[in-house]
């Protein structure tokens, strides 16, 4: 499903037969980039009660300004479809597409993970990280940052892992997400 | 061509080439440049109110009675505080409406300077769109797509906020009227295949009805004209929600009346047990469903609307058609003529049949009095008395609201100027001074409550000072009479805060202001009074003084399905109190 501006918006084409469970759905919102359009999307969102797991948002072209909001969210088809139409209706917004009603979408997310100890646990740590495809981005004799890029799935399984092995903190960038092929936005 | 002009300028010859004749607004610190512009020509009338939330409804009534654009302009801080609720008012309603807002200087932003407030921040949520203009190079792109995004599509307010170092820059002006700066393009016409589908649903409907709202009346006299041939064409039965009044006559034999919470037994029966319901320009409010699970539950709906996101929002339709309404209509009145469909004629016979047996229960009767003057009563004497003339209507919002809707018959769009979705006590004054102005030479009443009058009854004193003769008629049964309703049926009859103390004498009131006032409290006197109002040529406050305790009925409670309703006649029962023909002493 994906909804463009100004192109007729009918529901009758794009509704599909959808299975009514709840689940999460990652949207990709293309926009202008300008003031004020991220709280038009976050204020959306508050105001009319629906759940944001993860917003990222960045410059996507200089030249002509757009930048792509990439959401997750929780609810059932009607309530996903309705949180789609909202967004749609909002000025900046150029597109908004369902990467997960698209099919099975390209999912990744960064994340720097700070360990410390010494002896045992410290190795275990290093073992674990090689085993994931974490780079150490910072090391001292008491302590690793590691940089981990992963579908979140994996980055959750590696900072559960880390926790038993010293972890101080952790920073997560959020979701960058595209749709597989050659087809783009 | 372009030429070369200051911010403020750039304002007023903005408004100028958008056709703009008429604003509403209130000078201060912040605009200060921009009124030293309007007071330097006459092609753009400014309109002083006495608080900004007045004109921002005064806008509002501009707006609705004429279907063009209502154009405020105000300073910044407590100035857009103020304004709030009018724009909430106006994107409630879908009213087109630009909002001009002085800033303090660019360069003070974010310091909590004087009568420094987050205008955007503030106003995100209650306009279509809004901007903060950063650069005098963009301000004619901006001020001329804030009329287009405000009056294309589904209508609504937009805001421009315009730093005053910026209203006092030069730059270049170009008239970029209809030119587009933003991608915004709402959709028109609705699918062809989705036309057909319709046809062959309302082809096929044994029981179908029509449920109307306010789009059709913004999408303009060509659309209500569209809806009629509709009507006719088809033969369906029509029923409409407050907004949608007026855009099928209340004289038409097709007619069920309003819907909803306060609406007919017969339209609120026909949408509960209709077969196809064609939902145009509405969108399914909770005013209108009652419970939704019981809403309806055997029909097949098809809902037209311009905005994508009205459509299944709360209630799932079949077949959903986003599009202007005028041409949605005109395209089904094509499709339906190709078509010839054969129909089951036997079964929309029985349907009429069941629909006047409904009718035959006469919902709207209520105990007549000789010795009071009962609420209702006072509205059909309004309407006999100024029916047929060029009026126009204004509300507050509350009991009086209902009974006009009810009881006050419109024949045709434009007329009825309320607060539908936000339901904005002292909307209708400013209001009526909006749509007096745009139609000087009309008898414009705003029907009010005598607690609803009491929140912007300082716009009285625009009135005398623009002379706009507007006649205010308020059904002052001294209490807040929709608060007292509901606690009455809800709370135990527990009337706190809902009772009228130290209410003012409204006829020395109006004096006061330099209108006048007139007092009636008999039914035998009613009509002399409301005749004599109608001849004066100056704004009048007239206290109709009503029974105390009359409800308004029929009613769905709240959370209750349309064919659980309370009807007059429940009146009798000692749950409702017996006071309804208890007179103000």
């Amino acid at each position: 499903m994906m909804i463009v501006a100004g192109q007729s918006q009918s529901a009758y084409f794009l509704e599909e037969e959808l299975p009514s469970t709840e689940r999460s759905h990652t949207l990709s919102v293309l926009v202008d980039n300008e003031p004020g359009v991220l709280a038009r999307v976050v204020g959306l969102f508050s105001g009319r009660g629906y759940n944001i797991e993860s917003l990222t948002v960045s410059e996507i072209e200089h030249a002509s300004h757009m930048s792509r909001i990439t959401i997750v969210t929780t609810g059932r088809p009607p309530v996903i479809s309705q949180i789609m139409h909202q967004l749609g209706r909002l000025v900046p917004v150029h597109k908004v597409i369902n990467l997960t009603w698209a099919g099975d979408a390209l999912e990744r997310e960064l994340a720097l993970v700070k360990v410390a100890g010494k002896g045992e646990i410290r190795d275990e740590a290093l073992r674990l990280a090689q085993a994931f495809n974490a780079r150490i981005v910072d090391a001292t004799l008491d302590s690793y940052v590691f940089e981990i890029t992963g579908a979140p799935a994996d980055i959750d399984r590696f900072v559960g892992l880390m926790k038993e092995c010293g972890l101080v903190e952790l920073a997560r960038t959020g979701l960058a997400a595209l749709a597989r092929g050659k087809a783009g936005i | 061509m372009t030429r070369q002009m200051t911010g403020a300028e750039m304002v007023i010859q903005t408004l100028i080439d958008q056709g703009v004749d008429t604003i509403f607004g209130y000078p201060g610190s912040a605009v200060l440049p921009i009124f030293d512009e309007l007071i330097q020509q006459d092609e753009v009338r400014h309109v002083l109110v006495r608080h900004e939330q007045g004109a921002g409804h005064a806008a509002e009534g501009y707006a609705r009675s004429t279907g063009k654009v209502g154009v405020v302009l105000v300073t910044s801080g407590p100035a857009i505080a103020n304004m709030v609720t009018a724009l909430a008012d106006a994107r409630a309603d879908s009213i087109p409406m630009v909002c001009i807002t002085g800033q303090v200087p660019t360069t003070l932003i974010g310091t909590d300077a004087f009568q420094e407030a987050d205008t955007v921040g503030i106003t995100r949520p209650c306009t279509k769109h809004n901007w903060l203009v950063r650069r005098i190079e963009d301000l004619p792109g901006i001020l001329h797509e804030a009329f287009r995004i405000a009056t294309t599509g589904r209508p609504g307010p937009v805001l421009v906020d315009i730093p005053k170092n910026i209203q006092f820059q030069t730059g270049t002006y170009e008239n970029r009227k209809d030119k587009a700066l933003t991608q915004y393009r709402p959709a028109v016409k609705a699918p062809d295949a989705a036309i057909r589908e319709a046809v062959e649903l309302m082809a096929a409907a044994k029981k179908p009805i029509l449920y109307t709202g306010g789009g059709v009346i913004n999408a303009g006299p060509k659309a209500v004209a569209l809806l009629r041939d509709l009507v006719q064409m088809t033969g369906f039965p029509i029923t409409s929600t407050l907004m949608g009044l007026g855009a099928y006559p209340a004289s038409g034999k097709n007619w069920l009346g309003m819907l909803g919470m306060h609406g007919t037994f017969e339209a609120n029966l026909a949408m509960h047990d209709c077969d196809v319901m064609v939902c145009i320009g509405a969108r399914f409010d909770d005013r209108i469903t009652g419970r939704i699970d019981a809403f309806s539950p055997n029909s097949k709906k098809i809902h037209i609307d311009i905005d994508p996101s009205s459509i299944n929002k709360t209630v799932m339709v079949d077949l959903p058609m986003v599009g202007d309404v005028g041409h949605v209509i005109e395209d089904l009145i094509s499709a339906w003529t190709a078509r010839e469909p054969v129909r089951d004629m036997a079964a929309l016979a029985a349907w009429w049949k069941q629909i006047d047996a409904w009718r035959a229960k006469k919902c709207m009767t209520y105990r007549p009095s000789t010795e009071a003057i009962m609420p209702q009563y006072a509205i059909e004497r309004l309407h006999a008395l100024t029916k047929g003339g060029d009026t126009y209507i204004t509300t507050e919002v509350g009991q009086h609201q209902m009974w006009v809707a009810q009881y006050y018959g419109f024949e045709e769009p434009n007329r009825l100027m309320t607060s539908g979705g936000l339901g904005t006590m002292g909307y209708g004054l400013p209001a009526a001074i909006g749509t007096q102005l745009a139609h000087p030479g009309a008898l414009v009443i705003n029907v009010a409550g005598d607690a609803s009058i009491q929140m912007n009854i300082r716009e009285l004193s625009t009135a005398v000072q623009h002379n706009a003769p507007v006649k205010t008629f308020i059904l002052n049964n001294r209490h807040l009479g929709m608060v007292r309703q509901w606690q009455t049926l809800f709370h135990g009859n527990r009337l706190s805060n809902s009772v009228a103390d130290a209410q003012p004498d409204f006829v020395r009131l109006a004096e006061a202001y330099g209108a006048v006032g007139i007092r009636c409290s008999r039914p035998s006197e009613l009509d002399d009074a409301i005749e004599e109002m109608i001849r004066i040529d100056r704004p009048v406050l007239f206290d109709c003084r009503v029974v105390n305790l009359a409800h308004c009925f029929p009613m769905v409670p709240a959370g209750g399905a349309h064919n659980e309703m309370l009807l007059g006649a429940d009146e009798e029962n000692e749950m409702v109190g017996g006071g309804a023909d208890k007179v103000l002493a």
